[in-house]
């Protein structure tokens, strides 16, 4: 239904601008955390490709990667690596920009650092009060994301901790999130770069902060792959091929990174 | 019988419009039934309903297990209902019968404000003032907690218990009052033993609506209970059966047993109002019946 939609919308856009046919339009859907990412790459595009159509839905990675495989849509995006089940039907990421995961705490908590074992302790129960860590006396609530979130994914996978946390608290958004570590003293939580405002205080980890430069280089080791998903099967229309290589052009990577994820290009 | 067409054309509008509500009934329910069935027998009734693991989004093991949610629901209700109802009904039997006129004409607003505050206004209002307040007094590592949920749940029944038992309370016969007051009752006495037994069953639907928007209630609840599907506890995080919803439909891939489990989540919500309204419009004939 999504998709006859999608279609006659782009057919009758085709129609009102008077260019181009069925053809040249690109559909792309998946990652709901992508989704700034591909409004501007949407928009960046209309200078590259002047009579291509883009449309965009957010429906989430998984649901991204699915449609990329079964030829739903032509570019699938996923804000987490493929997982082995889906390379093997098919599907090939191509990296387009990355996006660094900060661990934060309410301002007002001493603590500015943690190594990656401690926060693995943190979130898996192991710990349970600020005191153990320099802190002052007071437990520790542990704010995350709901199973499913690819935030949550990248950021257990990355403290090795996968499917192993225990959360005081999840919430259904990142601004949940940062909402409620700005609120409670006691909180600690995850939230992707483009999210941190001054409400909330970034933590080291390992000694480094997160930041475009140390997420690119990789020093910081919480960071998941924004990636374009294509399904190997299916050839690329020469619309989808040309969106493909502007994503990964070096004028799409200023973009990228107006729009709050990290790009592959230092500037 | 009219032969009239404009009184004929008028008939046909109210029996359509009559059925319209029927009609939205039947479909929601069907369609849930429809939808929800696959998951439920799928996991089979008694894994999905007494399942003590809900985790459907792992991809390696997912387990639909509501027994969680469910009691958190039970348990939500049962303390919003019990901390609720008597607030609600001695506030109705306050506006009713006892306040001086000038009181009810400031109270009876108020009650209408209440009801006319959006539930997202509510959660609000819970997450910047309640929960640091149980954070701080009961020394929890976060104040989202059952118990702020059945506190935000009673504060969000009451314009319904109130508005609807007043209305209840006020259909009471003058003429049974006064008798009562005639051989001698106190005031306080007849409210209680005359005019709340006549009313007793449009009480009861007080109740019934307020147990109803209890257990339907989602926003306000998804921002201040935790949200985290453990077997309930009262200073504890917990998920509701609406939150539980709410948490994961955005992310349930499209056909997959997650959102086919979801939909079962609605079915079992639906029923589980349907047997309160039932449960309580029986107790409320047993009673009839006995006394």
């Amino acid at each position: 239904m999504r998709r006859f939609f999608v279609v006659l919308l782009a057919a009758g856009l085709a129609v009102l601008t008077g260019c181009g046919g069925p053809g040249r339009t690109v559909n792309i859907e998946g990652s709901t955390a992508m989704a700034l990412v591909a409004e501007a790459l949407r928009e960046g595009f209309v200078g590259w490709e002047p009579d291509v159509t883009v449309n965009c839905s957010g429906t989430g990675s998984g649901a991204g990667i699915e449609a990329a495989i079964d030829g739903r849509c032509d570019i699938g995006l996923s804000s987490r690596a493929l997982r082995d089940a889906e390379v093997a039907r098919g599907a090939q990421g191509h990296l387009i920009a990355l996006d660094g995961v900060a661990v934060i705490v309410h301002p007002s908590n001493p603590v500015t650092g943690l190594t990656g074992s401690e926060l693995a302790r943190l979130f898996s129960g192991e710990m349970t009060n600020w005191s153990s860590l320099g802190g002052p006396d007071a437990p520790v609530a542990a704010c995350g994301r709901e199973a499913g979130s690819g935030t949550r994914e990248a950021f257990e996978a990355a403290i090795g901790a996968a499917g192993r946390c225990v959360y005081t608290n999840e919430y259904s958004s990142t601004g949940d999130v940062v909402g409620n570590v700005a609120a409670n003293p006691n909180a600690i939580g995850y939230a992707s770069l483009a999210a941190l405002n001054e409400s909330v205080a970034a933590l080291e980890i390992d000694g480094v902060t997160c930041t475009a430069a140390s997420v690119r280089d990789g020093s910081y080791r919480i960071s998941r792959p924004f990636l374009l998903v294509t399904g190997a099967g299916a050839s690329l229309s020469p619309a989808a091929q040309s969106f493909l290589d502007y994503a990964r052009s070096a004028s799409a990577a200023e973009v990228i990174g107006k729009a709050g994820a990290v790009s592959l290009f230092s500037f | 019988m009219t032969r009239r067409p404009g009184e004929y054309a008028m008939k046909t509008l109210f029996l359509v419009c009559g059925l319209t509500a029927v009609a939205f009934v039947l479909l929601i329910t069907g369609y849930l039934v429809f939808s929800g069935l696959p998951a439920i027998r799928r996991v089979g009734v008694a894994g999905f309903l007494l399942g003590d693991t809900w985790d459907a989004a792992n991809p390696e093991d997912p387990r639909f297990g509501i027994l969680p949610l469910l009691l958190t629901t039970v348990y939500g209700a049962a303390g919003a209902t019990a901390a609720g109802v008597p607030l609600g009904f001695l506030t109705a039997l306050f506006l009713a019968k006892a306040a001086p006129p000038w009181l009810a004409r400031l109270v009876r607003p108020a009650v209408g404000v209440l009801a006319g505050i959006p539930s997202v206004v509510y959660g609000l209002v819970g997450m910047c003032v309640l929960l640091p307040l149980l954070r701080e007094r009961l020394d929890l590592p976060a104040g989202d907690s059952l118990l702020a949920a059945i506190l935000m749940l009673a504060v969000m029944i009451l314009p319904t218990v109130i508005s609807v038992s007043e209305a209840a309370l006020e259909a009471v016969p003058r003429e049974m009052e006064e008798a009562s007051l005639a051989l001698g009752a106190t005031p306080v006495e007849t409210y209680f033993r005359v005019t709340a037994p006549a009313a007793s069953s449009g009480v009861a639907a007080a109740v019934a609506l307020g147990v109803g928007r209890a257990i339907g209630e989602a926003m306000a609840i998804l921002m201040v209970a935790g949200n985290v599907a453990n077997m309930p506890s009262l200073l504890g995080s917990v998920r509701f059966l609406t939150t539980g919803i709410a948490m994961e439909l955005a992310y349930a891939p499209a056909g997959s047993l997650q959102q086919q489990a979801l939909l079962s989540i609605g079915l079992v919500l639906l029923l589980f109002v349907l047997l309160v309204n039932v449960l309580l419009s029986l107790a409320l004939k047993r009673g009839k019946e006995g006394g």
